[in-house]
C-alpha cells in the first residue's frame, strides 16, 4: 500500500559514498535491486557486500561516469544480470569551494565533466536503455542549480546545468510516448564526504567561516543527513510519481524559500 | 517492506479539508491506507460520512466533521474535535477550493473576495490554528507537517485564470513565509505547497467548461483535447491518486527535511 519500489531495478552512479550509498540502503528497503557503480571499486564492492547482508539484491559495476565507453559497457552488463532496467540515479559530483578570481579553466571544465556531461551521458544511456519499458531517471542538482554561492562558480553552472537539462529531457520522452520519466532532485547542505572533502581543503579558518555562514542560512537550522534526501530519490522512483516528470524536487531546510 | 517505513503515517493524526470529493477525497484515502487516523472536513458532511463509514469498515480510523474553511468558529471546532479524538495533530492537507474563471474583465470585485475567501483565508486559518497547537508549547505540541494545495495556476499564466491564479500564488507565498517563519522559531512544523497540474476531478470539468466560455475553444471536447495534446507533455490529465501519493510524500517523514519547498506534479506542464 506504501510508496515503494519493489522489483525495480536501479542504477545508481557514485553509490559508494554518502547520498548515493544512502539511497542505496533506502532503496533496498523499498524493495528495489541494486546496480550499485562507482569509480571507486573497493568502497563499491565493500558497499555491495553490506546491501547482500540487509538482504538486498545489489551487484556492482565499475563506471567513471565522464567515460562514454563505460556507459555502454554498464548498461549492457546490468541488463545481462538483472533482465531489465527501471530507474537511473546520476549522482556522481564533485564539488571544488573556489571563487572565480581563483578558477582555472581546467578545474572549472573537471567539475562540468562530472557534474554536466556525465549526466548528459548517464540520461542518454538510460533513454537508449529504458525506452521500450519505461522507467524513471532521477539526476541530482543541488540547490546550488537553482541559486548562487559566491565561492562555487563552477559546481553552480554545472548543477543548473543539469536542471535544465532534466527538463528538456523529460519533454522528450513525454513527446515519444516512452514512459520515462525524468526529474532533477534538489538537496540543500548534506554531511556526506563531499562537503567535509571540499571543506577540507580550505584553511581551517575559512572552513569554519564557509560552514558557520552555511548553517546560519538554513532556516531549519541544520544540514541534512544523506537518508533524508535518499527518500526523495525512493519517491521520484517510485510509482507514486507517475505523473511527475521535468520537476524539481527540492530538500533543503528551506534554504532556497528566504 | 522493513516496519520501519519512512513513508508510514502509523499513529498520525491528519486533517483534510475538501475531503468530500477528488484530490481531498483521495488524500484521505490514502492517509487512512498508510496508518493515519483522518478526519474528514467539508461543507458537503454527508459525503464525507459515507467515505469516514466506507474506511471503518475497512479497519482503517477516519471521521467526518462539516466545517466551512471560510469560518474561523469552524476550525475552532475542529481543534475541539481533534482534541477529543485522538488528542493529537500531525498532519493537515489545506485542500479544499474552488475555482471561478472567465475573462479578467468579466470578474466581479465580489468574484475576486469569494475566491480569496475560499481558497485563501482558509489556508491562513489552517495555517494558524496548526501553528498554535503544533508548535511545542501548543496543546498538541509535536510539531507537524502542513500542504496548502496551490496549482501550477500559481507558477504560470493560463487564460481565464486570472483571479484562481491569483489565489494560487498566494497559496505559494504564504507556504514559503510561513515555512521559514516555523522553522526560525523551532515550531518543527514543515509547510509547502503542492501544485497539481490539470487532474480529473469536478474541478477540471469546470475548467473545460471555462475554456468555451472565455472562448478558447469552441466545445468541451476541443477544451480537453487542446488541454491533453498540446498543453500536457504526458498527454493526459492527472489522477486524484497521484497528487495524493506527493501530499502523503509531503506528510511522511520520508520528507523531513522538506520545508517551504514547491513539489508540482503535472505530467511536465510547466517544464515546457
Ligand atoms: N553533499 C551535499 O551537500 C550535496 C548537496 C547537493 C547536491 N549534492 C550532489 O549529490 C551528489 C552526491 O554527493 P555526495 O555528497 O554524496 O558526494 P560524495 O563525495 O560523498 O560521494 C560521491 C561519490 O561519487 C563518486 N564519484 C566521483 N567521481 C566519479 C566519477 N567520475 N565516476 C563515478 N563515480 C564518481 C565518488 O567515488 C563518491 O563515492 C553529487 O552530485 C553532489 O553534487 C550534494
Ligand atoms: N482539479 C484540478 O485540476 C486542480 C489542479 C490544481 C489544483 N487544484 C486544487 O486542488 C484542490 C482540490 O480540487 P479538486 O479538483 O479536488 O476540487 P473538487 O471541486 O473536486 O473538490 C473540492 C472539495 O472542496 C469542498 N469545498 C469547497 N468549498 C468549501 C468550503 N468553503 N469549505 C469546505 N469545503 C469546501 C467541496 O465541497 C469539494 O468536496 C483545490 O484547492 C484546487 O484548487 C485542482
Amino acid at each position: 500500500m506504501s510508496i515503494h519500489c519493489k522489483d525495480k531495478v536501479v542504477l545508481i552512479t557514485g553509490a559508494a559514498k554518502g547520498i548515493g550509498a544512502a539511497a542505496c540502503h533506502a532503496l533496498a528497503a523499498a524493495g528495489a535491486k541494486l546496480a550499485v557503480s562507482d569509480i571507486d571499486q573497493d568502497a563499491g564492492r565493500e558497499l555491495c557486500e553490506a546491501l547482500r547482508a540487509e538482504g538486498a539484491d545489489a551487484e556492482f559495476f565499475p563506471l567513471d561516469v565522464c567515460d562514454e565507453q563505460q556507459w555502454q559497457h554498464c548498461m549492457e552488463t546490468v541488463v545481462a544480470s538483472f533482465g531489465q532496467l527501471d530507474g537511473v540515479v546520476n549522482n556522481a559530483g564533485i564539488a571544488v569551494i573556489c571563487g572565480p578570481e581563483d578558477e582555472s579553466l581546467e578545474g572549472w571544465r573537471r567539475t562540468q565533466t562530472i557534474n554536466s556531461d556525465a549526466v548528459f551521458l548517464g540520461s542518454r544511456a538510460a533513454i537508449q536503455t529504458m525506452k521500450a519499458r519505461g522507467g524513471s531517471i532521477v539526476n541530482v542538482s543541488s540547490i546550488e542549480g537553482i541559486v548562487g554561492d559566491p565561492m562555487l562558480p563552477a559546481y553552480n553552472a554545472s548543477k543548473g546545468a543539469v536542471r535544465a537539462l532534466t527538463k528538456s529531457l523529460a519533454l522528450y520522452c513525454a513527446d515519444r510516448d516512452y514512459g520515462i520519466r525524468v526529474n532533477s532532485l534538489h538537496p540543500g547542505y548534506v554531511e556526506t564526504p563531499l562537503v567535509s572533502g571540499a571543506l577540507a581543503k580550505l584553511s581551517e579558518d575559512d572552513a569554519n567561516a564557509f560552514a558557520t555562514r552555511v548553517v546560519a542560512s538554513i532556516p531549519m537550522g541544520r544540514m541534512a543527513r544523506a537518508e533524508e534526501i535518499a527518500q526523495g530519490i525512493v519517491f521520484l522512483l517510485s510509482d507514486a510519481a507517475s505523473y511527475m516528470t521535468g520537476s524539481e524536487l527540492v530538500m533543503d531546510g528551506g534554504y532556497t524559500a528566504r | 517492506m522493513k516496519e520501519n517505513n519512512p513513508f508510514s503515517l502509523q499513529g498520525k493524526v491528519a486533517v483534510v479539508t475538501g475531503a468530500a470529493a477528488g484530490i481531498g477525497k483521495a488524500c484521505a484515502q490514502r492517509m487512512a491506507y498508510s496508518g493515519a487516523s483522518v478526519l474528514l472536513s467539508d461543507i458537503d458532511v454527508a459525503a464525507c460520512q459515507r467515505l469516514a463509514a466506507e474506511l471503518n469498515e475497512q479497519g482503517f480510523d477516519a471521521r467526518a466533521i462539516q466545517q466551512d474553511v471560510v469560518l474561523e468558529e469552524d476550525w475552532q471546532a475542529l481543534v475541539a474535535e481533534l482534541k477529543q479524538w485522538h488528542n493529537r495533530w500531525d498532519i493537515l492537507v489545506n485542500n479544499a477550493g474552488i475555482y471561478i474563471g472567465g475573462r479578467l474583465e468579466d470578474n466581479s470585485v465580489e468574484q475576486l473576495t469569494r475566491i480569496h475567501e475560499v481558497n485563501v483565508q482558509s489556508v491562513f486559518l489552517g495555517l494558524r490554528y496548526a501553528a498554535e497547537t503544533m508548535q511545542p508549547s501548543g496543546c498538541f505540541g509535536r510539531g507537524g507537517s502542513v500542504i496548502n494545495l496551490s496549482s501550477i495556476a500559481g507558477l504560470i499564466g493560463v487564460p481565464g485564470h486570472s483571479i484562481y491564479g491569483a489565489t494560487k500564488g498566494s497559496v505559494r507565498s504564504i507556504s514559503k513565509h510561513s515555512a521559514v517563519e516555523f522553522a526560525r522559531f523551532g515550531y518543527g512544523i514543515r509547510v509547502n505547497s503542492l501544485h497539481p497540474g490539470l487532474i480529473d476531478t469536478a474541478m477540471a470539468e469546470q475548467v473545460y467548461d471555462d475554456f468555451v466560455d472565455v472562448g478558447l475553444t469552441q466545445s468541451r471536447e476541443e477544451a480537453s483535447a487542446v488541454l491533453e495534446q498540446q498543453m500536457i507533455p504526458m498527454g493526459r490529465l492527472g489522477t486524484a491518486e497521484d497528487i495524493a501519493n506527493a501530499a502523503l510524500f509531503l506528510a511522511s517523514d520520508a520528507s523531513a527535511y522538506i520545508s517551504g519547498a514547491e513539489l508540482t506534479v503535472d505530467g511536465g506542464f510547466t517544464a515546457a
